[in-house]
């Protein structure tokens, strides 16, 4: 089977494990193995922004060297805050030859990154490699009749250097539940911010955030929302134990998108989300009983 | 009190402007950074706001709270019609602080309780971002 | 005494003539310091004395055991008696392996950049980055591997510009991955059976009963276990 290094990232292996095995069988169905890395570190999670701190790029930088260690020039993430600050530093460290003699002068012991990498998202990995087509013959299990608002967040459309899609109409993860048979609904804060790390120190202002996401998914009817970003997961999730009182903001389920696709491609639902099952067989039951009776 | 610990008033822009790679005098207050930014009720002075400061020079800037509640959310960034990046003029106000040890997020008072409700991911986030 | 080779050394700043081929720290005692702190089992073994050098002509700090390292002509040293890193207090059979419990413990390992200096800064050749990494993500079989030599000098605690308490952390992950996760191993339960049974009580009981004189020919006439020898 043909392979493609992937970077995990802390979440993976920790809070959203689902996210990760989910995609594993996704991956593995479609016949492109993800190849963990054999040692990696965290992606630094944020960018730095700043011109002259270099040190918060090694993190990444050191995650490039893997890969570029395999003789690969391509590496995924699943976690879309990874994949942002992996890309966002691909991008400035492989075009800037100072910079990157400077991080490799500083890293001494490892193998000099000579600027090749480049980082993808699954979602690209699926759009550009696997394409649409093939991910619909292989999802047996349709979600017809699933309402899934594709919330996308910061790091998936910004800066636009990083955009997997266009920054403020994207279409990548709606065609991607389009391929698995189910409805993407339009709702206005695909893209908006769920409050991200404020979580830590302001839980009041991204409280407040998510819940804002949360309603405007709900209002445009959706009974799912597929995120890629475990810290988008946590805040929503955060919203609905918080303010669980307001109508409807406890039904809807938040999952990751690869477990939706996951359900389609008929993974064991022991290992899926047990809400997602409950929403998949009562969507399906519905559907059946619309048409055949 | 902070201000003469981070930057002196002469240099306060150019140390901004330096750190942040951004010229503030491309922007000409049409207010799209405000408009589309997700967190300005809770900010005390508005994102357009924080780039006039910086124009006139202003170094109470600092003591504004806006730097600490962007959340590098990037919506500013993608909509200025000029092509200033915000994100990165926030982060060089924070870094005025941070470089010289004025953590925002005091990571001996948090208590093992709060943590234990947080993923890593908020948690290395927010250390980055606050913390220096 | 023979006539022994010499060579110049800087202790804190001030030159001394010092024997060729002695460690740091035969060499610092060589020249009238007294080890009052900063030394223990002069074995390499206890992590006591975490040494500073740096040697002529180089741009970098090196870092050491003093009573491992041999001193080199030129080399500028100087002695880190003691790094305050505070510890996390804890009941072990109260604590939860499955959360963030390391985190929540130690909250600075979010703090890590990756810059690798602690691994630098390391005497055991430890990966000590690498630990930190697999703390965050919580993997206390991978921190309990990769720190399993460590004597807890704290020289990368010393180092870390993420103020991160390296030794401490680890040492929590690897009481918890032996108490949670690990098999618990069979000479372990061999030996706390005997224990529970009393084979020490006899050999106990009499050097309890020895004056001084007996007990000096006793520990004269000990017999040490040779190195690489099985016990």
């Amino acid at each position: 089977m043909n392979t493609i290094p992937y970077f995990p990232g802390c979440s993976l292996k920790d809070t959203a494990t689902g996210f990760e095995s989910s995609a594993q069988f996704v991956m593995e169905t479609l016949g492109l193995r993800l190849q963990e890395l054999e040692r990696w570190n965290c992606c630094g999670t944020v960018t730095s922004l700043t011109t002259d701190d270099l040190m918060h790029h090694l993190a990444s930088v050191r995650n490039l060297v893997r890969v570029q260690d395999l003789h690969e020039s391509e590496l995924v993430a699943l976690c879309s805050m990874c994949y942002n600050t992996l890309a966002r530093t691909a991008q400035r460290i492989n075009a800037d030859p100072v910079e990157r003699d400077k991080i490799n002068q500083f890293m001494d012991r490892e193998s000099s990154y000579e600027g090749t990498v480049e980082v993808r998202h699954l979602l690209q990995v699926l759009r550009d490699r696997i394409g649409w087509e093939t991910l619909a013959q292989a999802t047996p299990i349709t979600l017809e009749g699933l309402k899934v608002a594709c919330y996308y967040g910061c790091t998936l459309l910004r800066p636009k250097e990083a955009a997997i899609d266009n920054t403020e109409k994207p279409t990548i993860m709606s065609e991607a539940m389009a391929a698995a048979g189910a409805t993407s609904v339009p709702f206005p804060f695909a893209g908006e911010c769920c409050g991200t790390y404020q979580v830590v120190d302001r839980r009041d202002l991204s409280i407040e955030r998510s819940f804002r996401v949360i309603q405007s998914a709900l209002r445009a009817g959706a009974n799912v929302i597929a995120t890629a970003c475990p810290l988008c997961q946590h805040n929503l999730q955060e919203a609905q134990k918080e303010l669980g009182h307001v109508q409807g903001l406890a039904d809807i389920e938040i999952v990751y998108f690869t477990e939706l696709l996951a359900a389609a491609m008929g993974m064991d639902p022991q290992r899926l989300p047990e809400g997602l099952n409950v929403l998949i067989q009562q969507t399906a039951e519905a559907q059946t009983g619309w048409g055949g009776s | 009190m902070s201000r003469k610990k981070t930057v002196s008033v002469e240099n306060f822009r150019a140390r901004v402007e330096e750190l942040s790679g951004e010229n503030v005098f491309a922007c000409y207050q049409c207010g799209m950074c405000a408009a589309g930014c997700p967190l300005t009720e809770e900010m005390d002075r508005l994102p357009s706001q924080v780039i006039r400061d910086l124009q006139l020079n202003d170094i109470t800037l600092l003591d504004s709270n806006a730097m600490w509640v962007c959340a590098s959310c990037l919506a500013c960034e993608v909509r200025c019609p000029k092509g200033v990046d915000l994100a990165k003029l926030m982060e060089a106000l924070r870094q005025l602080h941070l470089r010289k040890e004025l953590d925002h997020v005091s990571i001996d008072e948090m208590s093992q309780q709060e943590i234990a409700k947080l993923p890593q991911i908020a948690l290395v986030a927010s250390f980055r971002k606050k913390t220096g | 005494m023979s006539e022994e080779k010499m060579m110049q050394i800087f202790i804190m700043g001030k030159a001394y003539d010092v024997p060729v081929g002695v460690t740091i720290m035969d060499a610092m005692e060589y020249a009238g310091y007294r080890f009052v702190r900063g030394a223990g089992c002069r074995s390499g073994f206890c992590g006591a004395c975490a040494t500073v050098y740096r040697k002529e002509g180089e741009y970098r700090l090196e870092f050491a055991l003093a009573c491992q390292e041999m001193v080199e002509e030129g080399m500028h040293l100087t002695q880190l008696p003691f790094t305050p890193a505070p510890r996390s207090s804890y009941v072990l059979s109260e604590l939860d392996a499955d959360e963030n419990v390391l985190l929540q413990h130690y909250p600075a390992i979010a703090r890590c950049v990756s810059c690798n200096t602690c691994t630098k800064a390391c005497p055991q050749d430890i990966e000590v980055m690498d630990y930190v990494q697999a703390a965050l993500r919580g993997d206390l079989k991978k921190v309990s591997e990769l720190s399993f030599d460590c004597i807890q000098c704290g020289l990368c605690s010393m180092r870390c510009p993420a103020d991160i308490k390296h030794s401490h952390l680890a040492q929590m992950a690897r009481r918890l991955y032996a108490v949670t996760q690990s098999p618990e191993p069979d000479h372990l339960k061999t030996r706390m059976s005997e224990l529970a049974e009393g084979i020490h009580e006899v050999q106990l009981d009499a050097l309890m009963k020895m004056n001084l004189d007996e007990l000096k020919k006793q520990y004269a006439a000990r017999v040490i276990e040779a190195e690489g020898e099985e016990s």
